[in-house]
């Protein structure tokens, strides 16, 4: 009788990349479906061009790296990129701009570090910086919720709006024939409040906060919580990251809150509001680009969350995921350095 | 003959300062947002580089080993005094779109490298025709990383030629295509860093392609006769 040898990892996990990229994704549909329930049918339109592209793109540069086309492209991993990217651009930007971001992210940041494993940037949120840099203008006019506009845009203003009018000039009329199509976000108006001296409380009693959170975005941070519980249970991410991320952003903007109330938003605001629950749940938990050990994810999402408060209370930018993200990725070999685990049998380095 | 080939080939390809021995990166990163700009700063450089291969050519002999280094560099800052005026009389609208990165010429690498490795060992006339072409080298490079930027980000081709030129110039400005919103990465130092790794990458494909042409010429196997016994 012929026992059959193979080496180790004798235990071996049934889930494989595809897997893990289609959980994911599945996960992340609740989410972006009550995206689409408050901000229209422009979100669906992005994501389905986004994928389009993305899968195109990732099969042009396949060939021509000379690798497998069909079994690469099967791992799904292009196919969370451009999801991950088509929610986080705003609903109404014209077309050229996912197209532009896609390709950054999948040719440039992707492959062009070495393809899926690679890559030490999370390739949607470089093409999101990327583009945030190029076209701030584009990047930071968010459509206002569908219950706050008098006459919401329907799936065919939605298309004509992200295909035909490409120009800057026709949009801001069609903005103007739909009462204020556009508006900032929840984080944009109360930063704009907080720097022309008003109290938070008294930015909080405008018509986007209805109550004490952001239309809309309260229930769609709900629901990326949900989807990113899911994954949990599923075991397709461990605790760490997000806990670590949503630990430290609340810890920081509870401190910022008790020192002054006035000119700080509370910390359940800065949970749920922009893309809190998306990043810490889908984002940073990217297994490419964090940190492996357990202490170091505990460490790599703590500095995630410190620079997201730090971003959103001092910097320029409205939100502040994408940076933060960025800047804790390339700190990851270097926690993953200091970090080690101890290898049994072994003492403790110190 | 062949010695100037060779010299013309090391400075426009094989040793090319920008691709190659990536010298003057700053320059090269910061001034390339337009063509003219880029042609700007690359004929200054050019010429500062001519001259001072000359000089520190005629002056070899006399120089202590102990202490060329600081005066090739007051020579270079002679020469890109004499520049900077020159451009300041002539086109001063360059310069002063130029600005800070015309006189630190005097710190670009390209310049005391080639005086330290090239000028201060070769006859005058050698020298000079190594400044002509390891400038010329830069000056592509400078033109190639400009004008892609400035297609990229303004879709415009010589925007501001009558800076460098004189007002003629100005019919050579190329409108290439319209664009609402102008793609801001192109023409941030951040997308001169994309660009130039770009460069950087279709120079080593094309190496890659010309070696894999030319045969590899056969080298003879040494052999050498064992002389002490095996076992």
């Amino acid at each position: 009788m012929a026992f059959k040898i193979a080496s180790s990892p004798h235990l071996s996990r049934s889930l494989q990349t595809s897997t893990v990229m289609q959980r994911v994704v599945l996960c992340a549909l609740p989410g972006v479906a009550t995206q689409c329930y408050f901000f229209g049918w422009g979100v669906l339109i992005q994501v389905i061009l986004a994928i389009t592209v993305a899968l195109l793109s990732e099969a042009l540069v396949l060939k021509l790296r000379k690798r497998p086309v069909t079994d690469t492209l099967k791992d799904n991993s292009a196919l969370l990129t451009a999801l991950l990217l088509g929610i986080a651009i705003p609903p109404l930007a014209p077309w050229w701009l996912i197209v532009i971001g896609v390709l950054f992210s999948i040719v440039v940041v992707k492959h062009l570090y070495g393809g899926l494993g690679q890559n030490i940037f999370n390739p949607a949120m470089a093409g999101y910086v990327m583009l945030l840099i190029s076209f701030p203008v584009q990047m930071t006019s968010w459509v206002a919720p569908m219950m706050l506009t008098s006459q919401p845009v329907d799936l065919l203003g939605s298309l004509q709006l992200i295909f035909l009018n490409t120009s800057l000039s026709d949009i801001e009329a069609y903005k103007l024939g739909f009462d204020g199509l556009a508006m900032a976000t929840p984080l944009d108006t109360i930063k704009t409040d907080l720097s022309m001296g008003l109290t938070s409380i008294e930015s909080f009693s405008r018509a986007i906060f209805n109550d004490g959170f952001g239309v809309g975005w309260f229930w769609v941070n709900m629901a990326y919580l949900a989807g990113g519980l899911v994954m949990l249970k599923l075991k397709v991410i461990r605790w760490h990251i997000p806990v670590g991320v949503l630990a430290s952003l609340f810890v920081c903007a509870s401190a910022g809150y008790l020192l002054n109330p006035d000119t700080h938003a509370g910390p359940l605001f800065h949970l749920f509001s922009g893309a809190t629950m998306l990043a810490a749940f889908f984002i940073a938990t990217d297994p490419v680009t964090a940190a492996t050990s357990v202490r170091g994810r505990l460490l790599f999402g703590g500095l995630i969350g410190l620079l997201v408060y730090i971003i959103r209370t001092y910097g320029g930018y409205p939100d502040a995921f994408a940076f933060a993200i960025l800047l804790a990725n390339l700190c990851a070999p270097f926690i993953d350095h200091y970090m080690k685990p101890r290898t049994y049998g072994h003492r403790s380095r110190n | 003959m062949n010695e100037y080939k060779q010299i013309a080939l090391q400075g426009l390809w094989k040793n090319n300062p920008g691709l190659v021995q990536l010298l003057g990166l700053c320059p090269l990163l910061a001034v390339t947002a337009t063509l003219t700009n880029a042609l700007g700063l690359g004929l200054a450089t050019m010429a500062v580089l001519i001259g001072s291969n000359i000089l520190v050519s005629l002056v070899k002999t006399f120089v202590p080993k102990e202490i060329r280094i600081p005066i090739f560099v007051m020579i270079i800052a002679a020469l890109v005094t004499c520049v900077q005026l020159l451009v300041n009389a002539y086109a001063y609208g360059l310069y002063q779109s130029l600005g800070i990165f015309l006189p630190l010429i005097v710190t670009n690498c390209v310049i005391i490298g080639r005086a330290e490795a090239f000028a201060s060992r070769n006859s005058v006339l050698k020298s000079a025709f190594d400044g002509f072409m390891m400038g010329l080298g830069f000056l592509l490079v400078l033109a190639v990383l400009g004008a892609s930027r400035e297609i990229l980000s303004q879709g415009t081709l010589f925007e501001g030629a009558d800076l460098l030129l004189g007002d003629w110039a100005s019919v050579l400005t190329i409108h290439l295509w319209h664009l609402d919103t102008s793609f801001l990465l192109a023409m941030l130092p951040p997308g001169a860093f994309i660009g130039m790794g770009f460069l950087i990458a279709f120079k080593n494909v094309i190496d890659k392609k010309l070696a894999e042409r030319t045969p590899e010429p056969d080298v003879p196997e040494v052999t050498r006769a064992r002389i002490t016994k095996v076992s």
